[in-house]
Formats: structure tokens, sequence, C-alpha cells
């Protein structure tokens, strides 16, 4: 069994280093990351937002509806955890309560 | 955590460096369009300044904020955020569209504006929800 598993991942291992032959060299310009939007923001965010630095441009203007998204889960998340840290306690300072 | 720690050099040391983390998480909040920073890094230095108090000098400390009220920040800033885009809808623009803030400025200048305006709104909702969870980690159960 765990010559089987051994023979399992060292074949994973093959297959995806094969995989990653096929993938785009870092800050290759003829990547598809780079090709759609990419050209369009370094060349037109300044002109269009007048921020000069571009990742405040894409992450506060053109993208502020994700970045909205993002705020309101980090708000729902502390809710959250407020809520069920404080329940957890108050039910444990009403057992003890109880018991006196 | 409850109880300060009362060493003489905790005690001093935090005292010179609160203003210091205030300062610059305020400076990383406003210069955010110019170098690499923005709502989220500053609203995570300010919130570090009360909970460093707070991990120092225990529940005495005198800059404080209570949970409830980091709480509400959070929301308030949420609904800063929100509510921007909402006003720029009303103020005839697509949501959160800054060039549509009916002040009279060239739209180069409004949109750095409405970016500042929701970077502040970020800030506070991310500094109020880090205080208010160590807030509810470190509270006593007898505060309830």
């Amino acid at each position: 069994m765990r010559i089987l598993s051994m023979v399992f991942s060292i074949m994973l291992l093959g297959l995806l280093m094969f995989g990653s032959l096929g993938l785009p060299l870092i800050g290759d310009k003829d990547s598809p990351a780079a090709e759609h939007v990419s050209p369009r923001y370094i060349e037109k965010a300044y002109k269009e937002t007048g921020s000069p630095n571009l990742v405040t441009a894409v992450l506060a203007d053109y993208r502020s509806y994700d970045t909205l998204g993002e705020t309101t889960v980090i708000f729902i998340a502390g809710a959250a955890t407020i809520l069920i840290l404080r329940t957890a306690a108050g039910r444990k300072n009403a057992e003890g309560g109880s018991d006196e | 955590m409850n109880r300060p720690f009362g060493t003489t050099i905790l005690d001093t040391a935090f005292r010179y460096m609160v203003p210091f983390i205030m300062v610059y998480g305020v400076y990383v909040l406003l210069h955010g369009e110019y170098s690499p920073g923005g709502g989220f890094q500053a609203g995570a230095l300010l919130a570090i300044a009360v909970v460093l108090t707070r991990l120092v000098q225990g529940r005495e400390a005198v800059f404080d904020m209570k949970g409830d009220t980091a709480i509400i920040l959070a929301g308030l800033g949420t609904l800063i955020y929100a509510g921007l885009g909402v006003l720029t809808v009303i103020w005839g623009g697509n949501f959160l569209d800054y060039a549509a803030i009916p002040l009279d400025l060239h739209a180069k200048e409004l949109r750095p504006l409405g970016i500042l305006v929701i970077e502040v709104g970020v800030t506070i909702c991310v500094m109020g929800v880090i205080i208010a969870i160590y807030d509810a980690l470190t509270r006593k159960d007898d505060d309830i």
C-alpha cells in the first residue's frame, strides 16, 4: 500500500512537472494573461483615473465594485466572529451562574 | 491579557511606538494613490496601535476603544463605501462612477477624491473589525 501510494505520488509529480512545461514564462508579454485588459490598464489608467499608482487605479476605480464586496465580507466576518464569541461566553456565564 | 505586564521596558517602548504607528497608518492611507498602500493596510496599522496599548496596559488602558464602538465604526466604514456608490447613482452616474460627484472640478481631480473617500471607508471598516475581534477575544465573562 505504501509502495502503491509512493508510485502514485511520483506519477502525479511527473504529470505536474510535464504540465508546468507548458506554462508561459514569467514576464512574457505574449502570455494570455498579459494580452487582453492589461495593456489597456497600463496605457490608459493614469489618463482615465488620475491616480499614478496602477494598483490603486485598478483596485479602487476599475474594480471598485469588487473592493466593495471585499469590505462587506470583512465586516460580515467580524460581526459573525463577535456574535459567536459573545454568545459562547454568555452561555458559559449563564451555566456558571445556575450552578451557584 | 487583562492585566498590565508592568515592566518598565514595555511600558516605555510602546509610548514611543504608538504615535509613530498611527501617523504611519494615516500616511499609508493618504499616500495610497501615489505609493504602495491603501485602505486595508492603513486600517491594520491604526488597529494595531489600539491593540498594542491593550496588550501592554491591559484593561486599564486609557487609549482604548470599546468593542461595541469598534463594530459600529466597521459598519459605518462599509456604509461610507456603499453610500458613495448609491450617491453617484443619484447624481446621475454609474455605480461608483466618481466623475459624477457634483463638485466644480475636472474628472481627473474628482476620481482621486472618490478613491480617497472609499479608502477612508475601507480603513475605518478594517480598523473596527480588528479591534472588535480583539476585544471579543479578551473580554471577561462578567462583562456581558
